[in-house]
């Protein structure tokens, strides 16, 4: 459904984010993104919706070339992709149905994104999705009223109410305590499955990576060192993508946590 | 232990200084002893016409302990009314062409040919000083208060757009590229990504420009501009102090409730 060919980004500044990436994601796969700060990550998956424009080769959502795009439509297509972020990127002065709402400007007019009169079906999707994660009571509080973990719910509802195809998801939890972390990527992986949508997921705790996802990709220096299921990240293939590190304690750790899950 | 530790235990913690060579650091602080000094010598005081002025200052002075509102009531009220009419009709305006220009100016959302003409016009505004506009202006547009008006309207808009565009250079650039991800369209993105970020600021910048405005149009009278500021002007030259002391008894009265009540707005924007 989505497929990356030898996509890569190089900034002004001569730094080479991603060298000739080529990937495959097919329908409704939850794919883990890990490796170091700055191994181009982000890069990639804002180089699929081209928040950053990459430099060379090329994204097709279902058979369409995204890097040939026009302004309009781009805009189009990425209706179709939801992004979810790692400081949630909520509108802070605005209310949680704003932010919500705002999954569905791609959808509708200025006017009516300008006087908050959107169509009474986005309306009760709005709701629908926010008694879905828990939040229905708190459609009217300012987003900046909210906890963390409630602030990257109303970001997940914000993605979805677009109807995507596709999450991006950049380090989801990357801010959050260790249980709000794992109750995320529980509602984003279900939400995938419910619906059965493709995702990305920017990670940096692998450990939490290799409880939820079907598939694991490691890039290091923009180039992808592994691709696999998460049973065969090994201590050997996590030193190359991270470097020397004792692994066997994060790998073991994982086993015995979702044993005490169960 | 490193020897390298050994070598500064037991030694006293210095902040490292500004600037760094010794030799700059001191010849900077004795260049600006001897210059205080050169530039004190040169204030030329002529002590006796100081005595004299003492006089006509305590006067003014003693002016605002029987200010006179009632001789010349009917010319204060209409400069006072005139100023305000400037002030509110120059703020309106001029907030309202800033806005456009303001985002044309940030070099965060506006392709670099807007930016340019848009700081171009921002550099043009704060570069001429009100009064000279004023005075341009008159000379257009005759004595009265269209002059002040327009001039007021045209200061506000060097002020309001420049620091409109550094809050929006300045604001959260995540939050903005959220609302892009969705799809939005330009006028989308700025009603949902940038406004409600520096809408808190554009407020309490606006209010403050009103402040300054009414404060301004007191002075433009003095060129001819229009308002209070030139019954002001005759009350100085009729050496009609007490008049002039209740002029700016009002003028700081009128200054003081706005300030307050600025100050109330911004508290509940936040």
């Amino acid at each position: 459904m989505l497929r990356l060919e030898k996509l890569s980004k190089t900034y002004k500044t001569g730094d080479q984010a991603l060298t000739a990436i080529d990937l495959n994601i097919p329908e409704g796969q939850v794919m883990a993104l890990i490796g170091p700060s700055g191994a181009g990550k982000s890069t990639l998956i804002r180089c699929i919706n081209r928040l950053v424009e990459p430099t060379g080769g090329h994204v097709w959502l279902k058979n369409r070339d995204l890097t040939r795009l026009s302004a309009g439509g781009l805009r189009r297509e990425r209706r179709r992709m939801g992004m979810i972020f790692q400081e949630y990127a909520l509108i802070e002065r605005l209310t949680v149905m704003e932010n919500v709402l705002s999954g569905r400007l791609g959808y509708v007019g200025f006017w009516r994104s300008f006087l908050r009169r959107y169509p009474q079906d986005d309306v009760d999707s709005a709701f629908r999705l926010l008694d879905r994660v828990g939040l229905l009571e708190m459609a009217d509080k300012r987003a900046d009223e909210l906890s963390g973990g409630q602030r990257q719910r109303v970001g997940i509802c914000r993605a979805l109410i677009q109807d995507p195809d596709l999450l991006l998801v950049d380090e989801p939890t990357a801010s959050l305590d260790p249980k709000t972390s794992r109750q995320i990527m529980r509602l984003i992986c279900e939400l995938c499955a419910e619906r059965q949508l493709a995702a990305i997921i920017n990670i940096h705790d692998v450990a939490l990576a290799q409880m939820f996802v079907q598939r694991v990709v490691g890039l290091r220096h923009g180039n992808i060192e592994f691709d696999g299921p998460p049973e065969s990240l090994t201590p050997k293939v996590l030193t190359i993508i991270y470097g020397e590190e004792d692994w066997e304690r994060t790998i073991q750790r994982i086993g015995a946590d979702e044993a005490a899950d169960e | 232990m490193s020897s390298e530790l050994d070598s500064v235990l037991g030694k006293r913690w210095k902040k490292p200084p500004l600037i760094r060579r010794t030799w700059l650091r001191r010849s900077l602080s004795i260049g600006f002893v001897i210059y205080l000094i050169l530039a004190i010598a040169t204030i030329e005081v002529n002590w006796l016409r100081v005595y004299e002025g003492l006089d006509r200052g305590l006067l003014f002075i003693l002016a605002f302990a029987s200010p006179d509102f009632i001789s010349r009531s009917s010319d204060i009220w209409t400069g006072m009314v005139e100023s305000l009419v400037m002030t509110v009709g120059a703020s309106v305006v001029g907030i309202a062409i800033s806005i456009p220009i303001g985002l044309g100016a940030a070099r965060n959302i506006a392709p670099l040919p807007v930016y340019l003409v848009c700081r171009g016009i921002v550099a043009i505004s704060r570069a001429l000083q009100e009064i000279i506009v004023a005075i341009l202006l008159v000379a257009i547009f005759g004595f009265g208060p269209l002059a002040g008006f327009l001039t007021l309207s045209f200061a506000t808009i060097g002020f309001l757009s420049k620091l409109l565009a550094e809050d929006i250079e300045s604001m959260d650039r995540v939050q903005a590229e959220a609302i892009r991800a969705s799809g939005s369209s330009w006028l989308q993105w700025i009603n949902y990504g940038v406004q409600p970020q520096v809408m808190p600021r554009l407020i309490g910048l606006s209010l403050y420009r009103v402040d300054i405005n009414f404060r301004e149009s007191a002075i433009l009278g003095l060129v001819g501009a229009g308002g209070i500021g030139a019954t002001l002007n005759t009350a100085f030259d009729r050496y009609e102090y007490d008049t002039a002391a209740a002029i700016l008894i009002l003028i700081i009265v009128i200054v003081m409730s706005l300030e307050y009540i600025s100050g109330m707005i911004r508290a509940k924007v936040q």
